[in-house]
Parts: structure tokens; C-alpha cells; sequence
């Protein structure tokens, strides 16, 4: 496996704030990773050390091995696909895409093959002599990705790619942005403060809070045993047992994280708990049940509307629940 | 929003009489150039066009003319040039006194001409004087300058901070240079902006009177002040009107382009 980019001990202060509290990261070749967290949580700066607009305080940046934590962004071999996306308003779509072959001083010919070439890509052809603001969002986005992806970077940096597009437009553009990542097998690095953007799309997932990373792992692993408190509460929905529950219900001290659709109505698992129903909500394919413990704490479950289940419970009466001590993760 | 029929009477009214309020004074000017009473008697008994063929031959209208010229055209160069220095300054790099200084900036254009007349007039016969050199041209220049920089660097300011960072970013980060950035991104996005406030100086520079007379001396003389000189000699005073029209066509046309300029956001720069 060779290393696309390696950061060590990275750091940024803007005045007395640290944005970025000492960062250790490496990501693989062709790897789709995504940085995902809450806002100011550090992820967004620290896209933009690797990409070039900011220096850092302290720290390194390694892109292919290379230490580039004073280079200039216009020597990185990264692109990045903006949030605003930051087409030039002035060029044609032909134009923007052209841009980085234009200025690297790439003959005309060529770059009118590969611009189109791009554009097909990002299946944007016919558009060529539009200006920007003569196209929709999901347009735009498509020329940003089409002029990043023309200059062939080893990795292409994307800062909240899909955070400015509709709900229907976004589900497309996971599966197409993922599409086009196999299709070039150039590393993706997304950053989004979408949990569902990062479980459904990324290879691995780092967790931001604080400035610094909390959890390294792939969804899967990010999902089912989230590393603290934090993490089981940023991604998916939380289910924590604090101290006097686990005490009573698990026989052991901390806090400890379950999923909610780990979580089954009825007695028949390892573990097992009673508890009130505070809330009842109807989602479609699952039922919402919130369960209110003896100890104060609340799970969440999912009860999945597969017409196999009884009806649902009513608010204010007791139930019982169960679930298997395999899915309670320890978080505190 | 919904205005009711009469709201719109009353509003449409109000207007035009704002609108014949401005521009019927100019109108007077307009029609009294080709009055050809000496005494501009009112309302013309006859149009003719003698004062407009006589202006060409009137004492001093043409050196006043490229005195305004050279003063405007100095004062712009000298504005575009510094002004977008410091709006490229306080747009993008954080500094000490930041705010202090860009209100410094603006300040002359709100001080009163007089004061600025002045202390101006002081400065030069205390600083100049000295080393040999007069009031004349170049201190009428620099005077202008002083509140021409102001419409600049406002005009700047606000399309760089409406094209924020992120399109040089962008640049940038597909590998141009600094220099191709600025040649291929930057600055065709605010040039539209600062031929705007460029204009804009020019024609605010070519109309000023008050700074003028206190930096001039008494070798040099704009066209604003011959007018001025001019307006209360009973020989003069035909001239005089047609001078004014001329100013008032020559100036609709770049003050019709710089409005249209400056309208346009910075992403339809037009020019």
C-alpha cells in the first residue's frame, strides 16, 4: 500500500484558537476517505493545509512522500472541488475546465481533447459554451469536479461536495462521485458533516471533534463500535447507558453505546430491560420508539414495519426490551 | 410588495417632480446656450448657435479645457493606482489598524473641500515653497487625488469583497502562478470595477472648484474655474452657457457607462 498523503503532528492556530490540534492521518492511494464533523470541528482546515491555503503552525505534510508543508498550492498535486464550488464567472464552462492545462501551458489542441474528455466524464457534454451562472447547481458542481479531475491530480480534495444540492440531486451524486473514484482510481478526500454522506460513500472515515481526530475506521467499524461518547452520538442515532444503568442492567461499570436496531421489543435476548414508552413515531419502513429507563436514560429502537411485529406499543405504558451484549460497545 | 393605485399615483407623481426639480435648471442652461440674447432673456424670442461658434475663439476656455483635462486624467491615474493598492490591502490581508486606516482613506471625501482647501494650501506653501516648486498643475493634482482615491478604492473594495477568496484560491490551486492568477482571474473580474470608479474620479476631479482654487495658484486655471471667472462678465456670460452644455452631454456618457459598470455583479463584468 503506498501512502497518498501522511500528516504528522499537524497543527494550525488562527490567533489563540487551535483549529487543528495536532493531527496524525495517513491515507491510502485510492483510497475514498472522508474527514467527517461537526462544524469548526477542524476537518475543513484541515483540507485547505492540504491543499495549500493555509500553512500550517506546526506539523507535516506529506503528499506522495514528499514533504509539501511549504509548497505553494499551485505546485501541490492535488485539485480541489470548492464548496461554492468557485467557477470563474467570466469563462465558459469549456474555459474553467481548460484552466489548469491553460496556465501549466498545455497546446490548445490537447486541451480541448481533454477538457471534453473530463466533461463526458462528469456527463456534462453540450454545455461547453455556457457561462456558469447560466447553469443549475448540480451543473456547477459537475464542471467543478470536471476541472479538478482534467489536471490528473494524485488527489482530489472535495469540501462539502454535495452540501449545496437538493436531497434527490445529492443521493445521485454519492453513487456517480463514487462511479467516477473507481472509474479514475485517484484518491478522494471528502469532507462533509453528513454522517450518512460519509458511511455510504467512504472507504474510511475520520472523525473530527475539537480540532483533533477522535476515530480512524471504516463505516462499518465507525458505526458498530464508535471509539467514545462522541462518536456514538455524531454518527447515527445514540443509545447510551451511563454508569447506574450499566450497573443495573450489564453488571458493569461506564458508559456503554447500542444501536437502536440492535435493540428488540420483547424479552428474548441476553440482556434485558423494561423501561417507559416516552415516544412512538411512524417513519415509513421502521417505527420510532423511544424508551424511557427506571435510571433515567433513553433508548432508541427501531421496530421494522415488515408486518411480522405486533402493533405498536402505546406511549406511556411499560415494555420490555432486549438485545444481544455483542452490540453494547463501551464509549466512556 | 403591493402598492395601492393611488400609493402609485401619489409615488409616480412625487417623482417626476423630484426628477423636473434637477433637471430643469439644466434645461435652462441647455436652451439659454443657444439664446442668442446677451442677457439671457427669458424665454428666448429666437434659437441661434453664434455663442457656440464663438466659444472656440474665447480667451482662455481651451487652456482651462486641457488644464481640467491634465488635472482629471492625473488625479485618476494616480487614484486607480493607489486606491486599489489599499483596497487589495485591507481586502485581503489582515494588518495593524486595518479599520483606522481604511476610515483615514475615506475620510477626505466627506471633509469639507474648504478645510481640505486649506490645509492643503498651508501644507504646499509650507512643504513646497521651500524646495523651488509652486502651486500649479501637480499640486492641483495631488489635491484631487486626495478624495479621487476615496471612489477607487470604495468601488474596488466592494467587488473584491463580493468576489471574495476563494475564485483566486481555486486559481491557485489548478497551478497558476501568482501572476497568472492576477492576469487571468482577478483581474478581468474587477476591471469592470475599477474603470467604474476610475470614471467616476475623473468626472469628480473635473468639476471640483473649492479644493482647486486654494491649490492652483494663480498660474493655472481649470475649466470650472473660467466658468466661474466668467459667469458675472456680460461678455462672457453666453459662453459660459455653452461650456456647461458641453460639460453636462460629455459627462452623461461615462457616468451612464461607470452606473452600468458598477451595476453589473462581479460575475457579468461587461468591459
Amino acid at each position: 500500500m503506498t501512502i497518498a498523503i501522511a500528516l504528522q503532528e499537524l497543527r494550525k492556530n488562527f490567533g489563540e484558537v487551535a483549529a487543528v490540534a495536532g493531527v496524525n492521518l495517513e491515507i491510502a492511494d485510492g483510497e475514498f476517505f472522508a474527514m467527517l464533523g461537526p462544524s469548526g470541528s477542524g476537518k475543513t482546515t484541515v483540507l485547505r493545509l492540504i491543499a495549500g491555503f493555509e500553512i500550517p503552525t506546526s506539523g507535516s505534510i506529506k503528499i506522495a512522500g514528499e514533504d509539501v508543508s511549504k509548497t505553494p498550492p499551485f505546485n501541490r498535486d492535488v485539485n480541489t472541488v470548492f464548496q461554492d464550488y468557485a467557477l470563474f464567472p467570466h469563462m465558459t464552462v469549456q474555459k474553467n475546465v481548460e484552466y489548469g492545462l491553460r496556465v501549466k501551458g498545455v497546446a490548445k489542441a490537447e486541451r480541448e481533447v481533454r477538457a471534453l474528455r473530463a466533461l463526458e466524464r462528469v456527463k456534462l457534454v453540450g454545455y461547453e459554451n455556457r457561462k456558469p451562472s447560466q447553469l443549475s447547481g448540480g451543473q456547477r458542481q459537475r464542471v467543478a469536479l470536471a476541472r479538478a479531475i482534467v489536471n490528473e491530480p494524485k488527489v482530489l480534495l472535495l469540501d462539502e461536495p454535495l452540501g449545496a444540492l437538493d436531497l434527490k440531486l445529492r443521493h445521485e451524486m454519492q453513487k456517480e462521485l463514487k462511479e467516477l473514484q473507481v472509474q479514475l482510481g485517484i484518491t478522494f478526500i471528502f469532507v462533509t458533516h453528513d454522517q450518512e454522506e460519509a458511511l455510504t460513500m467512504a472507504d474510511r472515515i475520520a472523525v473530527f471533534n475539537q480540532g483533533q481526530i477522535v476515530q480512524v475506521g471504516s463505516p462499518k467499524e465507525i458505526y458498530e463500535q464508535p471509539a467514545n461518547e462522541f462518536v456514538a452520538g455524531f454518527v447515527g442515532i445514540s443509545n447510551l447507558l451511563h454508569p447506574e444503568s450499566s450497573r443495573e442492567i450489564l453488571g458493569k461499570a461506564g458508559t456503554f453505546s447500542i444501536r437502536p436496531e440492535k435493540i428488540k421489543l420483547g424479552h428474548d435476548l441476553e440482556r434485558k430491560a423494561t423501561g417507559k414508552v416516552s415516544q412512538v413515531q411512524f417513519l415509513g419502513s421502521f417505527t420510532r420508539i423511544d424508551v424511557e429507563l427506571a435510571m433515567g436514560d433513553t433508548l432508541t429502537l427501531l421496530q421494522e414495519n415488515d408486518g411480522s411485529s405486533l402493533a405498536s406499543p402505546v406511549v406511556e405504558s411499560l415494555i420490555n426490551i432486549s438485545w444481544d451484549s455483542k452490540y453494547e460497545f463501551q464509549v466512556g | 410588495m403591493k402598492i395601492s393605485r393611488r400609493a402609485k399615483i401619489i409615488l409616480g407623481a412625487f417623482t417626476g417632480l423630484v426628477l423636473v426639480f434637477i433637471y430643469l435648471p439644466l434645461s435652462v442652461v441647455v436652451i439659454n446656450s443657444f439664446n442668442p440674447s446677451r442677457t439671457f432673456s427669458w424665454p428666448p424670442t429666437s434659437l441661434s448657435t453664434v455663442w457656440w461658434t464663438r466659444v472656440f475663439h474665447s480667451d482662455g476656455v481651451i487652456p482651462a479645457l486641457l488644464t481640467s483635462l491634465k488635472a482629471g486624467l492625473g488625479a485618476t491615474i494616480i487614484s486607480v493606482i493607489l486606491g486599489s493598492c489599499i483596497a487589495f490591502a485591507v481586502a485581503r490581508y489582515d494588518f495593524f489598524a486595518k479599520n483606522t486606516i481604511s476610515l483615514l482613506v475615506v475620510l477626505p471625501i466627506a471633509l469639507p473641500g474648504i478645510v481640505t482647501g486649506i490645509a492643503l494650501n498651508s501644507a504646499f506653501n509650507a512643504v513646497l515653497q521651500p524646495l523651488g516648486i509652486g502651486l500649479g498643475l501637480a499640486t492641483v493634482i495631488i489635491g484631487h487625488a486626495t478624495f479621487c482615491i476615496v471612489i477607487v478604492y470604495n468601488n474596488l473594495l466592494a467587488r473584491l469583497r463580493r468576489m471574495g477568496n476563494s475564485l483566486e484560491e481555486a486559481s491557485s490551486d489548478l497551478g497558476a502562478s501568482t501572476f497568472q492568477t492576477f492576469a487571468y482571474v482577478t483581474f478581468p473580474i474587477i476591471r469592470s470595477a475599477l474603470v467604474a470608479g476610475g470614471l467616476l474620479a475623473f468626472a469628480l476631479s473635473f468639476d471640483e472648484i473649492v479644493v482647486t482654487t486654494f491649490t492652483s495658484g494663480a498660474s493655472v486655471q481649470t475649466l470650472p474655474q473660467w466658468i466661474f471667472n466668467n459667469l458675472f462678465r456680460p461678455n462672457q456670460a453666453p459662453i459660459v452657457n455653452v461650456v456647461a452644455t458641453m460639460m453636462l452631454v460629455a459627462f452623461i456618457l461615462p457616468v451612464w457607462l461607470s452606473q452600468r459598470l458598477s451595476e453589473g455583479s462581479a460575475v457579468g463584468s461587461r468591459l
